[in-house]
């Protein structure tokens, strides 16, 4: 029996669903500061449990386990904030099925693409465009923008994660973008 | 209480991409990688923070098909520009006119020779294997001066008569689309944001090459039309007898068949004859057959007047056709 792959399925089961899940954490908890920190958190206990044992349904798994982590959040407060959960007898499983958002993204993934490069700022914008449409190194872009390598490393790492926010995240966050 | 709460997820994901970037697009060797590999194993979050960024960065391996559409314009060099213009002096017989043109489907600079037709005009251009273009009425398009066998319509319609080279395919670039010859005769017609593909025989192929575009793409058979936007691309089949009517300005003849008047008159307009027009919306929707030379808006008159029992008024620069 071949070891379980943690990343190949974290990849292929999780990841596809966080934009249902940043939909779901953002209807249902009013603090939008600690979002990204309550999905690393459910990314945390889902993977932690599928090392142990994968679960059967990942879509079901991963909104029952944001849920958990929610009461959680609100039971373990000093000061319960009351508003914090709109309504956690309301929160709702989503179902295993066909999920639409997989056909959808496929579908419209260069356009996204494309509208995510476009909120970039501008100087960010074309550094990931030199790497990654033209193929160029980090000495390379800096080389031919003049700039210092290490501008460079920040403005590519700054592009990876706002196009990661784009491409697994809600489509609002395109206006939350730097 | 959950011991992961305390770390701060922005930190580690802005960590793990400054790992990406450094591994992607600087030097990386052993050592570099056992520290990564070092980082990564102190937590889980750690993994799964790297993970998803490297995941999201892969999936733009997509934007590439961004270079594929440059590669069809190659780069000037400057010190090429005047050897250019030199060539094009000795070409001068073909009546071109050289720019060094940057289009919206292919931001980098290409030199181009533009044949033109004004309204009524029609134009032939045979090129070095063969290969026949024919420019219908107010026709603008461009070939590269590089390699002939890319080709822009900016405007107007042209019949393409290919001679099929794997090695080096017949491209024409329209309206954000891109055409590509399988081994081809077709017709194609440009206007600002729409461009109509009607394959005679062999096989093409259109794609959208606008990055601002949904992206599509159709392969046709003889007989069969494809009409594209921004943001749809329709197929369709016609009978080889209605093709072949859409062709006859080759010969100089429009041809009608159960065309409205409507139709006829705005294909008539196109040839820069004097401009018709019709009075109202149901003279505009009769029937009519017919062949007409393109030039001799005379003879189309003769016959609404004859058959269709039409009066014909002058005003100002333009002939209305009324009952």
């Amino acid at each position: 029996m071949t070891a379980f792959d943690l990343k190949a399925w974290f990849i292929r089961e999780i990841l596809p669903l966080e934009a249902a899940l940043m939909q779901y954490l953002q209807h249902n908890w009013r603090n939008v500061a600690d979002i990204t920190d309550l999905r690393q958190d459910v990314y945390l206990r889902v993977c932690e449990a599928a090392a142990q044992e994968p679960p059967r349904h990942p879509r079901q798994f991963l909104f029952t386990t944001a849920r958990n982590l929610l009461i959680d959040r609100v039971r373990h407060a000093q000061i319960i904030p009351i508003e914090a959960v709109s309504d956690l007898e309301a929160l709702e499983v989503a179902k295993d099925e066909p999920s639409p958002e997989r056909s959808a993204i496929a579908r419209d993934e260069l356009r996204r693409l494309q509208a995510a490069l476009d909120r970039l700022l501008e100087r960010c914008r074309e550094v990931v465009m030199m790497g990654r449409v033209e193929g160029l190194s980090g000495r390379e872009i800096a080389a031919r923008l003049g700039v210092a390598e290490c501008t460079v490393s920040e403005h590519l790492a700054k592009g990876m994660r706002a196009l990661a926010n784009i491409l697994f995240g809600h489509p609002s966050d395109l206006t939350k973008l730097p | 209480m959950n011991e992961h709460a305390t770390t701060s997820s922005t930190t580690i994901e802005e960590t793990a991409s400054d790992w990406l970037q450094r591994q992607r697009f600087f030097d990386w060797d052993a050592a570099a990688q056992a520290e990564l590999d070092a980082w990564l194993a102190q937590s889980l979050a750690h993994k799964l923070a790297y993970w998803r960024l490297e995941a999201a960065w892969d999936r733009t391996e997509r934007l590439k098909v961004l270079r594929a559409a440059e590669k069809l314009a190659p780069k000037v060099v400057p010190r090429h520009v005047n050897r250019w213009i030199f060539a094009v002096g000795a070409a001068a017989a073909l009546a071109a006119v050289v720019t060094i043109v940057r289009t919206q489907a292919l931001p980098r600079s290409v030199v181009t020779q533009t044949y033109a037709t004004t309204a009524g005009g029609h134009k032939t251009i045979t090129l070095t294997d063969g290969s026949q273009i024919e420019l219908n009425t107010n026709t603008v398009l461009r070939i590269a001066t590089d390699n002939p066998r890319n080709v822009w319509l900016d405007k107007g319609e042209a019949y393409f008569q290919i001679r099929h080279n794997d090695a080096n395919p017949f491209v024409v670039i329209a309206a954000g689309h891109r055409v590509t010859d399988l081994g081809t005769a077709f017709l194609l017609r440009s206007t600002n944001s729409r461009v109509s593909l009607s394959l005679i025989e062999g096989r093409a192929r259109i794609d959208s090459i606008n990055p601002d575009m949904q992206p599509h793409s159709a392969v046709l058979s003889p007989g069969q039309v494809a009409v594209a936007t921004a943001n749809s691309l329709s197929t369709s089949t016609k009978p080889a007898v209605e093709l072949d009517n859409e062709l006859g300005w080759r010969r100089g003849i429009v041809i009608f068949h159960h065309t409205t008047l409507d139709a006829a008159v705005a294909e008539f307009n196109r040839y820069g004859n004097e401009k018709l027009a019709v009075s109202d919306e149901t003279v505009g929707a009769l029937m009519l057959n017919g062949t007409f030379p393109t030039h001799d808006t005379q003879a189309f008159i003769r016959v609404a007047q004859q058959v269709l029992h039409l009066k014909v008024q002058k005003d100002g620069s333009r002939l209305v056709l009324s009952r």
